[in-house]
């Protein structure tokens, strides 16, 4: 795997994603998505809304790097935020 | 009869995620180590944290690139989606002339990229092609390898030749599914070829354009051969569009490390608009059925 030039921090998001999409199978598999609309007026599933959090988390943290430039953890609050409000509103 | 639920067929796809993880996410994820490193070369990395990615998104260069390529697809599709409807609506329905046109409209689709970029570079040239030595002998000034306007105008025409014909195609294909009877209840209420177009043939095209729209787009959004082949990113930057920037950064200067985050921002801006066309498309086939 030396090829690949892994470090810790890669390591430890990659791992996040993938016990992310763990967990939501499991939730998919015992607790059977139904699709609901919300604000976005699209019928998401929950699955839907995991990737629209995951995306809009990539760009929050891009737009904090290039807009604020400092504090980079303070942008994963914000994420944080960010997909409470994707999971109750959208 | 309810269908029983039957989990097990999941590890049919096995093979396929192998594949799929192999070509993409293997890589992908490689990418994303990249990013965050630089390297001198030898397979040894230097942890630099989100250098690159500040550095990027601080650069007028990149964003440049992304302005140029916006441009770019802005205005092909401005062209092609009217002129492939236009196309479209104007081609046979009946009789032997549908196969011929049919035929005639594949062609341009058939050809490979590298070969139309060069058929273009040729014709463009003002010594030995045609298109370039006819404007020269009706005294218009035009150079695609000087001037940044005759380079835009060449990529453009060049990228509306090659693609026109699959918005074409594919709004034909939307228009031959039209039934007769629409158009005969339109006669009867005598409804003028503008309101055909507008009430019957548009919103049942609409399934398709959408599709067009969206192979167009991101088929511009990622072009590299074509403009690569005809004017190599230049003159100067003047069409150096986002993925012609990324292989110079990437195999021309080998900066491994900004050219994966440079990518992974790319990456990042095709899933969302993909994300969006995918949903809009979706919505759209739930409300038609």
């Amino acid at each position: 795997m030396d090829w690949m030039a892994w470090t810790w921090p890669t390591a430890a998001f990659f791992g996040v994603i993938a016990l992310l999409l763990i967990t939501f199978t499991i939730l998919a598999i015992k607790f059977p998505e139904t699709p609901r609309t919300g604000i976005l007026r699209i019928e998401t599933t929950r699955g839907d809304r995991l990737f629209i959090t995951l995306l809009g988390s990539a760009f929050i943290n891009l737009a904090w790097l290039g807009l604020v430039g400092a504090n980079q953890p303070y942008a994963l609050i914000l994420c944080l935020v960010y997909a409470a409000a994707v999971f109750r509103w959208v | 009869m309810d269908k029983t639920p039957n989990q097990k067929a999941w590890f049919l796809v096995l093979p396929v995620l192998v594949l799929v993880a192999f070509s993409a996410v293997i890589p992908l994820m490689t990418v994303v180590n990249y990013s965050v490193q630089d390297t001198f070369g030898g397979n040894q990395f230097f942890w630099a944290g989100l250098e690159w990615f500040d550095e990027l998104l601080h650069s007028e260069r990149m964003w440049d690139a992304l302005g140029r390529q916006l441009l770019f697809s802005a205005i092909i599709l401005a062209i092609e989606v009217p002129l492939g409807i236009l196309v479209a609506l104007n081609m046979p329905k009946k009789g032997v002339w549908v196969s011929v046109c049919l035929v005639l409209m594949s062609l341009p689709l058939l050809i490979p990229w590298n070969v139309v970029g060069t058929i273009w570079q040729i014709f463009g040239r003002v010594d030995i092609g045609l298109l370039g030595h006819t404007l020269a002998a009706l005294g218009i000034e035009y150079n695609y390898t000087q001037n940044t306007l005759d380079a835009w105008i060449t990529v453009i025409v060049m990228d509306v030749w090659h693609w026109t014909s699959l918005v074409a195609l594919l709004a034909y294909a939307g228009l031959q599914s039209i039934p007769d009877a629409y158009y005969q209840a339109a006669k009867i209420d005598q409804a003028s070829r503008w309101k055909v177009f507008r009430y019957i043939e548009l919103p049942k095209m609409m399934g398709v354009l959408m599709i067009a729209i969206l192979l167009r787009f991101m088929d511009s959004f990622m072009i590299y051969t074509e403009p690569f082949v005809v004017t190599g990113g230049g003159p100067g930057n003047a069409t150096t569009f986002l993925s012609i920037d990324l292989v110079k950064m990437a195999l021309g200067q080998f900066d491994l490390g900004p050219a994966a985050a440079f990518s992974i921002m790319y990456f990042l801006v095709i899933l969302l608009i993909s994300w969006v066309f995918y949903t809009v498309m979706t919505n759209l086939d739930k409300k038609g059925s």
